[in-house]
């Protein structure tokens, strides 16, 4: 039961990442790349008709964690306290932006309200790989400072940053030049997201652009997938373990890779959609190659004192977990159907879309 | 501990004060869109279509800022109660899941199908998205409710040694005797809210004199819509929930009367009064003697235990501020009764339209149902304190072992600035879609 349960959240946030992800990618696009005011506009566009219905997929997997494994979602939610309650605020300022950007005509009050729908934008898909980065990394479970805890095993709160800024650290922060890299990975991935969806969804003029754009933040995503896989080794040695032990789950990153390849021919590419396939292999190969290289730890005790958490020592008792199980069948079902009859109606470009008013 | 306990209930009390401003109206609102649509189908006479076009635009904001606004709540059980979540969250985690996966889903996918299909699926599919968004509207209700009746009145559990509540029979979540009446008294209090919203934006078109015969309609169903919930809120529903509270939680039924002191035969019904904590009495109190014994038992000498009768740490910790909100609940619902009455009866003389004076009050009272609402759920919150699951698990022991006060002050202050521009937004976006009004009535 535990198992079936941490892979459906994982299912959700994968899906999450990927819908959420490219209009987190649009605000990266739009702040760097969008220099006409049509073309911001239709990309501002491209979001703003989807981030609501893509958000509701973050509450569905926070409230399944919260059912599924509670002592997790307490730990993790309350370690990380002062980050969660940034990522909260970034998203509504991000809804802010969005939603106040035409309601005047005043191109410096449009100036102001883009500026803060790109750089939550920006900002959110950097703090979401730096979350991974911690999760991969570990933390220092109940607080240990010289052989004693200050809390309950399972308890821990974490500084936004330790002196030394390395995750070797004993006493490791939330930002550190591991979890910095992972957190560029994720803009850059979502970056690339971003591009793809504005290229499927809009007749922007700068489509052709974001082609060599893609192209180019491509080989930077390799090199630091490189790189990220060397020091990975580092920060957390038995990464590979799970991948020998089960040889199926390289499936995972194949599929990331998959992504990265196919990537490199974006411009060979005839289908607008076949560039947001690849880069949504990308993020769902990203996420679970991750989380299946820790299986079944879900956050990792960076002291001998306290033990990893895992599916089975954070998980709520069985009877729950079953009954929940039954309704999650038709609550899935549910879902698909919604998905697709929502898919088919909002499907085709944005640019013609009635926005508001 | 003391302020850490302080500052994550304060935070708690205004972002989720600040979060139900926008579900109490979707939820009233999703039901008289589906009422717009339904007359729309029955009579095919446009304005009906209009209207509910209108205020699924209006819906879509208010959804809008929910969501923004729900997020921090859900969270905010792992970030500021995370202690609370542990122990519970096998238990409360089934109803909030359930939540996010059949009622949030349901309300957002066909919110954009409502909005957008129109023209693609044909009136009657048209309709029936209308309904699933109203569906999922109250879907969620049942199971916030679901979540908060548990906490209220806790079934179906059973506690472990280290302290964990476990789910022992599931469908006692739903079965739980504080559940219906509760989902009634709050799903009607939020049509309160809506009438008023529409039958105060009618009085608005008909005060202007601009698209009057759309403000004559809003008016109209906004006042019939509003009597009618109006009494319902009261009488039965308000009055079951009396009851419950009266017979779960009496030390919280003392409070929220005002009963400092047992009476012998018979509990008279404070009117008003101030409590005076220190002398432990009802300041220039106005009170009915034996009325809410009969009310509460259909005895009118029957005995009801004051505050007097319970221990200081089993009665709620902040009492006039409990005894205020039920007064002020309770007030108010009663002049809604009142207004929504005069105008209907003005409604049937046909003379509703010109008498100036009654269109302005109903337009300025449309702050005094969020109130009301507000208020009411204060009263269940600040009547369950001090627990957060009634008798077993005590407020101060389900926060965050490791987020200090300066952690929780700091974001509090956060969340002040950040929604008030978030409310400036909403008054925007709304105050524009109400100027502009729905699309004018062709003939």
């Amino acid at each position: 039961m535990e198992v079936f349960w941490y892979i459906a959240i994982a299912l959700v946030l994968a899906v999450f990442f990927t819908l959420d992800g490219y209009d987190f990618g649009a605000g990266i696009i739009h702040l760097f790349f969008a220099k006409k005011e049509k073309d911001k506009e239709v990309i501002a566009k491209s979001a703003g008709l989807f981030w609501d219905s893509n958000e509701v997929w973050l509450v569905a997997a926070g409230g399944m964690l919260f059912m599924a494994f509670p002592t997790f979602y307490a730990s993790v939610f309350s370690g990380f306290y002062l980050p969660l309650i940034l990522v909260l605020w970034l998203i509504i300022f991000r809804a802010i932006g969005l939603e106040f950007r035409g309601q005047f005509k005043y191109q410096m009050w449009k100036d102001i309200w883009d500026a803060s729908f790109g750089v939550s934008s920006l900002l959110l898909a950097l703090f979401f790989g730096i979350a991974l980065g911690n999760v991969v990394r570990g933390v220092n479970l109940g607080g240990v400072e010289n052989g004693a805890s200050a809390y309950e095993g399972h308890y821990f709160f974490l500084p936004l940053w330790d002196s030394s800024f390395s995750p070797l650290s004993d006493t490791p922060g939330i930002i550190d030049w591991f979890t910095i890299i992972i957190g560029l990975i994720s803009v850059v991935t979502l970056a690339i997201h971003g591009a793809n969806w504005v290229i499927l969804k809009t007749n922007s003029s700068i489509n052709t652009k974001l082609k060599g754009v893609i192209f180019k933040l491509n080989i930077a995503l390799t090199a630091l997938t490189v790189f990220s896989l060397i020091v990975w080794q580092i920060v957390n040695p038995n990464s590979l373990d799970n991948f020998i032990e089960r040889p199926y789950l390289i499936v995972f990153p194949i599929v990331y890779f998959t992504g990265l390849i196919g990537l490199f021919f974006i411009k060979t590419f005839k289908k607008e959609n076949q560039g947001f396939m690849f880069s949504t292999l990308l993020i769902v190969g990203g996420i679970t190659s991750s989380l299946a290289s820790l299986f079944p730890v879900i956050l990792p005790s960076i002291n001998n004192t306290h033990e990893h958490l895992t599916i089975y020592n954070t998980a709520a008792e069985h009877y729950g977990l079953s009954v929940a199980f039954n309704w999650a069948i038709i609550g899935f079902i549910l879902l698909i159907v919604y998905f697709i009859v929502q898919k088919r109606l909002m499907g085709g470009k944005v640019d013609k879309m009635d926005y508001g008013h | 501990m003391e302020d850490m306990i302080f500052y994550d209930r304060l935070q708690f009390a205004f972002t989720i004060t600040f979060h139900y401003i926008f579900p109490q109206l979707t939820m009233g609102l999703s039901l008289m869109i589906v009422y717009f649509k339904w007359k729309f189908l029955r009579t095919k006479i446009d304005k009906y279509n209009n209207a509910a076009k209108f205020f699924m635009k209006i819906f879509a904001i208010n959804f809008t800022m929910g969501v923004v606004t729900g997020i921090p709540m859900e969270f905010q059980f792992g970030t500021n109660w995370a202690k609370f979540s542990e122990l519970t969250g096998g238990i409360i985690g089934q109803t909030l899941a359930m939540e996010g996966m059949f009622s949030f889903f349901l309300e957002s996918s066909f919110l954009a199908l409502f909005i957008f299909g129109e023209k693609l699926m044909g009136q009657k599919l048209h309709f029936l998205t209308g309904f699933l968004v109203f569906l999922g509207s109250w879907a969620s209700g049942w199971f916030i409710l679901a979540t908060n009746a548990w906490m209220q009145h806790p079934v179906g559990y059973e506690i472990l040694d280290n302290g964990k509540f476990v789910l022992e029979n599931f469908s006692t979540l739903f079965t739980n005797p504080w559940l219906l009446p509760a989902f009634l008294h709050n799903q009607l209090a939020s049509v309160v809210t809506s009438s008023f919203v529409v039958a105060s934006i009618g009085a608005f078109y008909v005060l202007r004199n601009k698209q009057t015969e759309y403000g004559r309609l809003f008016l109209k169903t906004g006042v019939v819509f509003g009597l009618i919930s109006s009494v319902l809120v009261a009488f039965p529903t308000g009055d079951w929930n009396a009851k419950n509270v009266a017979e779960y939680q009496p030390a919280a039924f003392a409070a929220m009367e005002g009963i400092f002191e047992t009476e012998e035969a018979g509990a008279e019904i404070v009117l008003i009064g101030q409590p005076n904590m220190v002398e432990k009495k009802l300041d220039n109190k106005i009170a009915v003697p034996n009325i809410l014994s009969f009310l509460t038992h259909q005895d009118w000498n029957k005995q009801i235990p004051g505050m007097d009768q319970f221990k200081e740490e089993e009665l709620p910790d902040n009492i006039p501020a409990l005894y205020y909100s039920y007064h002020i609940m309770v007030g108010l619902g009663t002049i809604f009764i009142g207004v929504m009455a005069l105008a209907l009866f003005f409604l049937w003389r046909k003379k509703l339209y010109t008498i100036k004076p009654l269109l302005w009050t109903i337009m300025f009272l449309v702050p005094f149902p969020y109130i009301a609402n507000l208020t009411g759920w204060y009263t269940a919150e600040l009547g369950r304190q001090p627990y957060l699951v009634y008798g077993l698990l005590k407020t101060s022991d389900g926060i965050s072992p490791t987020v200090s006060s300066g952690n929780t002050l700091f974001t509090l202050l956060g969340f002040v600035a950040l929604y008030m521009l978030l409310g400036l937004l909403f008054l925007v976006l709304v105050g524009k879609t109400i100027n502009h009004g729905p699309k004018p009535q062709t003939h």
